[in-house]
């Protein structure tokens, strides 16, 4: 009766929808040893995108200010209505919230929790971002690793809270807003493609790499008409990334005295300055769209 | 009478499934995001039921110039679990097999990189055992001074 159950409830894992999406043939991939095995099971494929958190750091390493007039405002809040504007929007201010507190802008941190809150909750997630967690913000205004634990704790909560009830889909779209937004931020405070902040450039222009992952993602959820609507406006996006270039050499793991390796490599990019504007453009178009 | 019990059957079934996934998100939260510190955890959920010789992959864009720390956990019925990083032509950077099997690894990358980690469970030597079955976790933590 036990393995009757453990090969049911296999079975039933295998036919929820995040199962048909993830699952390859083996035969796909190239994998020698696994040939060599013969192995006849599916695989499971997650794509990953960077996180709101991620995003944040990202642009604070690349050496972006902080300018709070890029960001959504929260008085936007009751123009979200749909669930997909509500799942977009929770994206968008988890990134807000993510920079601003990065940036040790606790007010505002605290103004995009409380936001991200009432969308999580218009999500039905209620659980995911409880009342003690903006107590928490006010209490460690001072301690910015202790937002940043309580940021990501909110998003796992989140995000596992969708996957459990099986509304990846919608998991997959509050990532994306996020994305979107991160990319909005970092192309607002840049110029142009030959501005001095030429390494908030480079990330810019090596979203090209998360992008292909962001289709891949949002392709698995066929099934969902929100999701497909995004993914429709990523795809125009792809078609402006399609005219960068990156030349991605090979890499060299280099283990030295510390603890932490280094993946050696160098990448060369090339991007015409009219495309550079276009893709800004194409950025702030569908921002505009899904902040409306 | 029978409908009766293909229902019962069939909710039980659907609660011991739903009960899967919920430790599956307990023991991501409670045992692997603790393997993180004293990075960042970047708030994503990588986490599947997976049996013995199974395995996952997972696709991801490492950024320039951040340092990461990944973590594989395999909840304790499971035996060893090897996570592999390899490049996009599907070159093995690391494997912790060589490593004693260590849930964690740190590394940053020069340039960015788009990397695959393959996570397999190993497969026990004595076939007259029951394939066990478990939760698996990929987590990724970010340092962020």
């Amino acid at each position: 009766m036990a393995a009757l159950l453990a090969g049911f409830m296999f079975s039933c894992a295998s036919d929820s929808p995040k199962e048909k999406r993830v699952k390859v043939d083996i035969e796909e991939l190239s994998t020698v040893d696994m040939a060599e095995q013969g192995v006849q099971t599916a695989r499971q494929i997650f794509y990953s995108l960077p996180s709101p958190l991620e995003t944040a750091l990202i642009l604070k390493r690349s050496g972006a200010t902080y300018n709070s007039e890029v960001l959504n405002p929260v008085e936007n809040l009751p123009r979200y209505t749909t669930t997909k504007a509500m799942a977009l929007n929770l994206g968008i201010y988890s990134t807000d919230l993510s920079y601003a507190s990065l940036y040790d802008q606790t007010q505002a941190s605290i103004k995009y929790m409380t936001a991200s809150k009432k969308l999580a909750e218009g999500l039905g997630i209620l659980n995911a971002i409880d009342n003690t967690v903006i107590e928490r913000l006010e209490e460690n205004v001072n301690n910015r690793d202790v937002i940043m634990d309580i940021i990501s704790e909110t998003f796992l909560n989140t995000n596992s809270i969708l996957e459990e009830n099986d509304r990846i889909a919608i998991g997959a779209i509050i990532l994306v807003g996020g994305w979107i937004e991160g990319l909005y931020i970092a192309t607002a405070l840049v110029d142009n493609a030959k501005s001095a902040d030429f390494e908030l450039v480079e990330r810019i222009i090596d979203q090209k790499m998360s992008l292909s992952n962001i289709i891949k993602l949002l392709e698995q959820h066929d099934d969902n008409s929100d999701a497909q609507a995004v993914l429709s406006d990523v795809k125009e996006l792809g078609m402006v990334y399609d005219k960068i270039q990156i030349s991605v050499s090979q890499v060299e793991v280099i283990n030295d005295s510390s603890h932490v390796a280094t993946l050696r490599g160098k990448n060369v990019v090339s991007v015409d300055p009219k495309v550079f504007q276009e893709l800004k453009d194409k950025t702030n178009e569908i921002r505009d769209k899904y902040i409306m | 009478m029978r409908s009766v019990i293909i229902i019962l059957l069939t909710s039980a079934l659907a609660f011991t499934s739903f009960n899967g996934m919920a430790q599956c998100k307990n023991f991501a939260k409670k045992i692997c995001r603790l393997e993180l510190k004293p990075y960042t955890h970047d708030g994503n959920y990588n986490a599947a039921i997976l049996s013995e010789g199974e395995d996952a992959e997972l696709f991801k864009t490492f950024y320039a110039g951040q340092e990461y720390r990944i973590a594989v956990c395999g909840s304790e019925s499971l035996c060893n679990v090897e996570f592999q990083i390899m490049d996009v032509e599907r070159t093995v950077l690391y494997t912790n097999k060589t490593n004693g099997y260590k849930p964690t690894w740190d590394f940053k990358v020069e340039a960015t990189q788009q990397l695959i980690i393959l996570v397999k469970v190993c497969e026990r030597s004595d076939t007259s055992q029951e394939v066990e079955s478990g939760c698996v976790a990929i987590m990724f933590g970010l340092k962020t001074d």
